[in-house]
C-alpha cells in the first residue's frame, strides 16, 4: 500500500497497520489483504463481487474489519457483502470506505451489505466514510444496509460521513423480529455542493422490537442534505426517529419522518429540530474568550462527537 | 478596575426611543460588589453592557483605565472579563469537562475539572462527562456556570443573579461558593442578586432601578433601607 492508501485506511478504519481479527481490505477494486480467525471466516463470493462474512454461534468479543479504499480515479465498483452473525454472539464490525480522486473522473463505491444477525446475538456495526483529492472528479458513495434481526438480538449502527464525499445515497432497511433491537446513529457533515441523502425503514415485526433512528446533521456552504425515516410498528413494539440538524450559510436540509402504527401496542415517536447555530451559545463561548469562528468549530465538533 | 461613564442604553421600540440605561457612572474597585433593585430595571443589561454583548448608547467603558468601549466579546473575555449567565446554556455533545476546559483556556486534567466542579457542590465524578444538555436542570446548570468563572479566574467576574432557579438547601451552599471566592478572588466580583445573604456579603451594593443607579454604598448604609422599604424598594420587603 501507499501513502495514500494508508491514510484513507487510518482515516476510514482508525488503523494505522493490519488489524487483529479477521479483516479484509479492499483496494482499488480487489481484495488485497485477508485474515480469518477461528470464529469468523471470510469467503469471496463467487457469483459477484464480495465477500461473505461467516461468524460462528457463540463468538465474543472479537472483530471483524473490512475497509475499502479508492485511490484509482475514474474507478467505480459494486459490491455486495454478506454478514452471518451466528447465535449468541457478540462482535464488532468495523466497515469503511476512503476515496482519494486526484484525477478528473468519478470515483465511486456502491455497497449492499446485508446483515443476518442471528438469535440473541449481539453487533455493533461502525461505518466511516471519508473522502480526499483535489481533482474534479467527484467521490461517490452510496451504501445500501439490510438488516435482519432474529429474536433477542441486537444490532447497534454507527454511521460517520464528515468529509470529503461529494454525493452519498444511503439505504438503510431492517425487519426485526420479537425482542430484537436496532440502534442506528448518523453523523453527516456537508460542505460545498455536496449532496446527501439518507433513507432509513426500519419494520418493528416482532412483539417489544424496538428502534432507535438518530441522525445528527451539519449541512455547510450550499450543500443540501434530505433525510427519511419511516418506522413501522406492525406489532407491540417502540420506535424513535430524530433528526437533528445544523444548517450554515446557503446549505438546505429537509427531514422526512414517517410513521405507521398498525398495532395497538406500537409506540411511535418522532422528532425534527433543524435550524442554525444558537446566538446564545457563540456569545456564551465567546465569553470563555474564543472567538466566533473558533466558538462554531466547537459547538460543531461537540454536536457530531 | 471597572469604570462605567456616563452609560446609557437605549432601544427602539415601536419607533419610540426607550431608555433602559440613563447615564450610568459607576466605579468598581471593591473586591465584591452586588447589585440589585426591582426587576426590570436595567441590571441584567449593565452586566451585558460591561461583557460586551450589548453596546451602549452613548458612555465609555474603562478596565484598568483602558478603554474597552469598542472591544468585542472575545477580546473583552480576553482581557479579563467573565460573565455567568442567569439563564445558561445547553449544548449538545459538549460535555461539562469540555465546557470547563475552554474557560480554564489550557489543557486541564480531570481532577483540575472535578476540583472546579467539587467548589461549587456538584459531585465531579456524577457530571465531569456528561453533555451540558437538556438531561442537565436548571440548577445543575447554574452551578456549572459559576465553575466556569471560578475556572477562568480572571480579573473581573459579573455573575447574573446566579442563586435564581436554586433550590433553598443548594442555596447555602452557594452562599458558602461566594464567601469562598470573596476570600480567593483575586480581582472583582460584581453579581446581581436579590438575595439578602448575597447582599450581606458585599462589599458595596449599589441599587439599579428604572436604569439610574438610586443608592450606592456599604451594606451597612444600604441594606436596612432595602429592608425597611424605601420608596423604590417595597418590592424587597415582600419578598
Amino acid at each position: 500500500m501507499d501513502a495514500i492508501q494508508l491514510s484513507l485506511l487510518e482515516q476510514v478504519a482508525g488503523l494505522h497497520e493490519v488489524p487483529e481479527g479477521a479483516y479484509n481490505i479492499r483496494s482499488n477494486g480487489q481484495g488485497i489483504a485477508r485474515n480469518t480467525t477461528a470464529n469468523i471466516d471470510i469467503v469471496t463470493k463467487t457469483d459477484k463481487p464480495g465477500i461473505d462474512i461467516i461468524i460462528k454461534p457463540g463468538t465474543k468479543k472479537e472483530s471483524v474489519h473490512i475497509p475499502v479504499i479508492l485511490s484509482q480515479s475514474g474507478l467505480k465498483e459494486m459490491v455486495y457483502n454478506d454478514f452471518y452473525v451466528g447465535e449468541d454472539s457478540d462482535v464488532t464490525i468495523v466497515a469503511g470506505c476512503g476515496i482519494h480522486n486526484s484525477g478528473d473522473k468519478d470515483s465511486e463505491h456502491d455497497g449492499i451489505h446485508r446483515f443476518f444477525v442471528g438469535k440473541n446475538a449481539r453487533v455493533k456495526y461502525i461505518e466511516k466514510h471519508y473522502g480526499a483529492g483535489d481533482g474534479n472528479g467527484e467521490r461517490i458513495l452510496n451504501p445500501t444496509t439490510v438488516v435482519e434481526i432474529e429474536e433477542g438480538g441486537y444490532m447497534e449502527m454507527d454511521t460517520v460521513q464528515i468529509k470529503g464525499v461529494d454525493s452519498t445515497k444511503r439505504t438503510t432497511r431492517a425487519k426485526l423480529s420479537d425482542g430484537a433491537k436496532l440502534i442506528i446513529r448518523e453523523k453527516i457533515m456537508t460542505h460545498g455542493k455536496q449532496t446527501a441523502e439518507t433513507d432509513f425503514e426500519v419494520d418493528l415485526n416482532g412483539v417489544d422490537s424496538s428502534a432507535d433512528v438518530v441522525s445528527r446533521s451539519v449541512a455547510r456552504d450550499t450543500s443540501h442534505q434530505l433525510f427519511l425515516s419511516k418506522i413501522n410498528g406492525n406489532n407491540a413494539c417502540a420506535g424513535h426517529t430524530e433528526c437533528d440538524a445544523i444548517i450554515m450559510d446557503q446549505a438546505s436540509v429537509s427531514a422526512v419522518p414517517q410513521l405507521t402504527a398498525n398495532n395497538i401496542d406500537a409506540s411511535l415517536i418522532h422528532e425534527a429540530a433543524i435550524g442554525k447555530i444558537a446566538g446564545e451559545q457563540l456569545i456564551k463561548l465567546m465569553t470563555l474568550g474564543l472567538t466566533e469562528e473558533e466558538a462554531e468549530a466547537q459547538i460543531i465538533n461537540g454536536f457530531l462527537k | 478596575m471597572l469604570e462605567l461613564r456616563n452609560i446609557s442604553y437605549e432601544v427602539n421600540e415601536d419607533q419610540k426611543e426607550i431608555g433602559i440605561l440613563k447615564n450610568i457612572n459607576l466605579k468598581i474597585e471593591d473586591r465584591f460588589v452586588a447589585i440589585t433593585g426591582p426587576n426590570g430595571g436595567g441590571k441584567s443589561t449593565l452586566a451585558k453592557i460591561i461583557s460586551g454583548i450589548y453596546r451602549p448608547t452613548f458612555g465609555q467603558i474603562l478596565l484598568d483605565g483602558e478603554d474597552i468601549t469598542d472591544l468585542n466579546i472575545t477580546e473583552r473575555a480576553r482581557k479579563g472579563i467573565s460573565f455567568a449567565f442567569q439563564q445558561p446554556v445547553r449544548f449538545k455533545g459538549i460535555t461539562v469537562k469540555d465546557l470547563i476546559t475552554l474557560a480554564a483556556g489550557k489543557k486541564i486534567s480531570t481532577q483540575e475539572a472535578c476540583a472546579y466542579l467539587s467548589e461549587v457542590g456538584l459531585c465531579a465524578a456524577d457530571y465531569i462527562n456528561r453533555e451540558v444538555n437538556a438531561s442537565l436542570s436548571g440548577g445543575e446548570l447554574k452551578r456549572i456556570e459559576i465553575a466556569m468563572i471560578i475556572a477562568r479566574g480572571t480579573k473581573l467576574s459579573v455573575f447574573d443573579e446566579p442563586e435564581a432557579g436554586i433550590d433553598l438547601w443548594s442555596f447555602n451552599n452557594l452562599i458558602h461558593v461566594f464567601e469562598k471566592l470573596h476570600e480567593d478572588v483575586q480581582g472583582s466580583i460584581l453579581i446581581i442578586s436579590h438575595q439578602e445573604r448575597i447582599l450581606n456579603i458585599a462589599d458595596k451594593i449599589v441599587v439599579i432601578a428604572n436604569g439610574e443607579i438610586t443608592e450606592v454604598g456599604t451594606k451597612e448604609k444600604v441594606l436596612p433601607k432595602l429592608l425597611c422599604g424605601s420608596e423604590s424598594c417595597r418590592f424587597y420587603s415582600a419578598e
